[in-house]
């Protein structure tokens, strides 16, 4: 780095000249008309001159802070008046809870009344005097500098750290070290990732179970233009892991006319036109909700990617990086629509270990 | 007579005598006599800190209230609550607990409003605070590392939001999770070991309202107290910077005494802002989590937003296009990835801005007067096209909000944001230059022919002119009192004595940056003593 031989160069000439302190001197003040001119005088307020004006900042100052006393005590009595569960009408806000609107308001007011009061005090009764101070910069005196530099050469020296280089440098391998329990200990977070993100509890022979009547779905559920969604057979809210479960493994089936399916695969996973969709958006894994009749395109609400269903759920707008995976469906002998396995690959956000 | 005054030397007033005491054992006069008289200058725009700091303390007050209520537990109930409308829906404990706090506890919907609406508060503020100090240049030295403690807050404040707003378990924060941790998934190579370390498992578990909790009211607001603390002491030492003006050098500082004056205007502001936030707390609803539901993966409702500090990333994961690179068996999965590195990118770059500056032009002196903005235009400028790109992804990130109110097409929106990521930023820069080029120009020429009175006068020869009212000395003073650089040069290759020395790569860059900075265009400049007694001393000029 040659910035220190740059600073060397370039030391001061470069820089303006620093404005000069209010007190340079009458000469300089006469002949430069940009000098500084120094403070001001003092202007007097009219609680300055007139005691009357005074009196009444103090009376002003004084009511503030009864109002604010005063709405301490509403405050108190809303609390104990006001059921939790009342609610009132107040113009032009609309219908609120009584208690939340009678606490905030007289807290409000107790809190605003004691600043009010302050400021008011402080601006009209206290000093406005403008006086000057000193600044000092928090450098260092050269002599302190010396003494804290030499001190600490002493006790470094003392310390023997420099000569005793074995102390050092395993003194620094065990200070480095030493984190790497803290480290260890974060291992049990967490499982292992595995292949735990490739599978889904979809399987060949699970019935698609409608979402809403927990029933199973058959073919005639599903009519043209209605999205329907659907979760694995075996799988119950009461379930410990269900949110984990369902987090994959939420299904959306939609009818479309077989001649319409543009994708050839699509068409062979299909069931008379029903095709099963894997509900979480393959950009970050929000669940894919809003679904348009005309065109068969869904849309994720959160960051708007945009999936054609028609042509292998491809991505045709928005951040989602690769298409929707499809669950390749059929229907049992009882005439329930059934998976044919699982997806065949990973459904939801796409990671490092996806391929 | 003599016996009053004895016992009186005896007995110094109570308030003494606990103050001898304490300086004992604590130093309190030797503290006090460095501070309690501190002279603090006086700008409405100094004010904004203070708002930064009262909301942070009203949130931990507020804040310690909740936990009393709030049980930050994964385990599945059946609500059998106050609240009808939710009874015999399964949720989280953590939901259901803040359910009890908005309709059982009396007053608690009022302290979680005034919790939610004061972090909404703190770091806006934070970001004025902070546009205030960049666009005055108050972060220069000495006081680059408190802009680093402040920047630091703010990043940290975004953390502690989102961490505290993901608590309640509802169906929105649980969205807003979950695009997080496919964030955190698109990490390459560490992404889904990052994700299981952070939820225990699989998205999403039983555990991430726990941890959330721990890093929320612990871990993150801990660090921040220090900083707070840090970033105070700093004020102290440096003693506030204050505006060019009559008696105001770079030596001294012009204001009133800390003790009685600043401690009643700043005192009475904490409770000003407290009183403000209940009110707001008592009126608009933040957060009704009960409106939104319990959490499920499956599900979700329309309109999804961060809170709207977090609006930026939102945005930036939404114009991205989906770009994936599958090679190898692997995937690097950039449409996400980009976002998730541009993020802290943005963050840092005004983070660095003290320390590029100071390297460009050189300057290693104390300042303690501020500039305005438009005596710095590249500065003012930079800043500008960083809060528009961030403006512009805060927008982005509403482009459904945008779309379904104004009945525009989400992608027209969507590849308008696209552009205007890397175009409104330029033009920002170009636009703010050119209005700080020609304030400078009002206010040379202000100096220089006076201020027009508006009064038209007619010549002997039938001549009109508007007289000007030359500007009073401390008016002169004020308008000239800025800095103005000049640029860096390279020095030649060949010096005198005929000794061939290249200029190394960093010194050319800091050339550039300072030619940049100060070079041609940048700066109007400004009139000099000659000027103006040229121009003065000539009564026909105007």
């Amino acid at each position: 780095m040659s910035s220190q031989d740059n600073s060397k160069d370039n030391s001061e000439e470069n820089l303006p000249q620093q404005p000069e302190g209010a007190d340079s001197g009458a000469l300089s003040k006469r002949d430069d008309p940009f000098a500084n001119p120094g403070l001001p005088p003092h202007e007097h307020r009219v609680q300055d001159i007139d005691e009357q004006a005074a009196k009444r900042s103090e009376r002003a100052v004084a009511g503030l802070f009864t109002l604010s006393m005063l709405s301490t005590i509403g405050f108190i009595v809303s609390y104990v008046s006001f059921d939790i569960d009342k609610i009132v009408y107040i113009f032009p806000i609309g219908r609120v809870s009584a208690l939340n609107f009678s606490l905030g308001m007289t807290l409000g007011l107790a809190l605003f009344c004691i600043g009010a009061g302050a400021i008011h005090w402080a601006r009209t009764l206290m000093t406005d005097v403008e006086v000057a101070e000193e600044r000092h910069d928090l450098d260092a005196s050269p002599e302190v500098r010396e003494e804290v530099l030499a001190g600490f050469q002493e006790g470094a020296r003392e310390s023997d750290i420099g000569r005793r280089k074995l102390v050092r440098n395993t003194l620094i391998g065990a200070v480095a070290m030493v984190p790497l329990t803290g480290l260890v200990l974060l291992r049990d977070l967490g499982p292992l990732p595995g292949t735990k993100l490739r599978h889904t509890k979809w399987a060949k022979g699970k019935m698609l179970i409608n979402e809403n009547t927990l029933e199973p779905l058959r073919p005639e559920d599903i009519s043209v233009g209605s999205l329907t969604f659907a979760m694995p057979e075996g799988l119950s809210e009461e379930d410990h892991d269900f949110h984990n479960e369902i987090a994959k493994a939420a299904l959306m089936i939609v009818r479309l006319q077989p001649e319409n399916i543009k994708d050839k695969r699509e068409l062979d996973w299909s069931h008379e036109g029903i095709v099963a969709f894997s509900k979480i958006c393959t950009h970050v894994g929000c669940p894919i909700s809003l679904y348009e009749q005309q065109t068969h395109h869904v849309l994720c609400p959160c960051h708007q990617s945009t999936f054609d269903l028609t042509d292998g759920g491809r991505v045709i707008f928005g951040p989602a990086g690769h298409s929707l995976p499809q669950l390749r469906i059929t229907v049992n002998d009882k005439g329930y629509l059934e998976a044919m396995g699982d997806f065949a690959e990973p459904v939801g956000p796409a990671y490092w270990e996806r391929g | 007579m003599s016996t009053a005054t004895d016992t009186r030397r005896k007995k110094a007033p109570a308030g003494e005598r606990v103050a001898d005491w304490a300086d004992s054992r604590l130093g309190v006069y030797s503290l006090a006599k460095a501070n309690l008289r501190k002279i603090f200058p006086d700008h409405w725009s100094f004010m904004i800190g203070e708002i930064c700091l009262y909301s942070f303390i009203i949130i931990i007050l507020t804040g310690v209230y909740l936990t009393m209520f709030f049980n930050p537990s994964m385990g599945e109930i059946v609500y059998h609550g106050d609240y009808v409308p939710m009874q015999g829906i399964r949720m989280s404990e953590a939901y259901a607990s803040t359910l009890d706090i908005s309709f059982e506890v009396r007053g608690g919907l009022l302290i979680r409003q005034i919790h939610h609406w004061a972090a909404l508060i703190f770091i806006g503020a934070m970001f004025v605070h902070m546009m205030r100090v960049f666009f005055t240049g108050a972060y220069r030295k000495p006081r680059e590392m408190n802009w680093v403690f402040g920047f630091l807050l703010l990043v940290l404040g975004l953390f502690t939001g989102l961490t505290g707003y993901s608590l309640p378990d509802d169906l929105l924060s649980g969205t807003g999770v979950r695009f997080t941790q496919g964030a955190i998934l698109s990490a390459p190579v560490i992404g889904t070991y990052l994700s299981m370390f952070l939820f225990g498992g699989e998205f999403p578990g039983h555990d991430f309202v726990g941890r959330f909790y721990s890093i929320h009211i612990l871990l993150l607001p801990g660090i921040m107290l220090g900083l707070v603390v840090a970033h105070l002491i700093m004020v102290f030492l440096h003693k506030h910077t204050h505006w060019p003006g009559p008696g105001k050098t770079n030596t001294n500082v012009v204001g009133t005494p800390f003790l009685p004056v600043y401690m009643g205007k700043a005192g009475g502001f904490f409770f000003l802002v407290f009183g403000v936030i209940a009110a707001i707390a008592a009126v608009a609803t933040i957060n009704p989590v009960w409106a939104i539901g319990p959490y499920r993966p499956d599900q979700v409702s329309t309109g999804a937003q961060p809170d709207w500090y977090l609006g930026f990333a939102e945005g930036l994961i939404r114009v991205m296009p989906g770009w994936e690179i599958n090679a190898w068996g692997h995937t690097l999965v950039l449409g996400v990835f980009i976002p998730l590195l541009i993020f802290p990118l943005l963050l840092v770059s005004i983070a660095a801005y003290p320390f590029v500056e100071s390297w460009a032009t050189g300057d290693k002196r104390h300042h303690h007067l501020l500039v305005r903005p438009r005596n710095a235009p590249v500065r003012t400028g930079f800043g500008v096209a960083w809060c528009v790109s961030y403006l512009t992804m805060l927008v982005a990130g509403g482009n459904d909000i945008w779309a379904t109110h104004f009945h525009l097409s989400i992608n027209a929106i969507t590849w308008f944001s696209r552009v205007a990521f890397f175009v409104a930023p330029v033009l920002a820069f170009i636009v703010t230059k050119r209005i700080c080029l020609g304030l400078q120009r009002r206010d040379k020429d202000k100096v220089l022919h006076g201020r027009e009175s508006g009064i038209i006068k007619r010549l002997p020869h039938g001549e009109f002119i508007e007289v000007h009212e030359p500007l009073s000395s401390d008016e002169l003073h004020t308008l000239t009192a800025h800095d103005q650089y000049k640029p860096l040069e390279l020095e030649p290759e060949v010096d005198e004595n005929g000794v061939v020395r290249k200029p190394s790569r960093s010194e050319k860059l800091r050339v550039k940056l300072s030619k940049g900075l100060y070079g041609e265009d940048t700066q109007i400049p400004k009139p000099t003593p000659e000027e103006y007694k040229e121009i003065t001393s000539g009564h026909g000029h105007h």
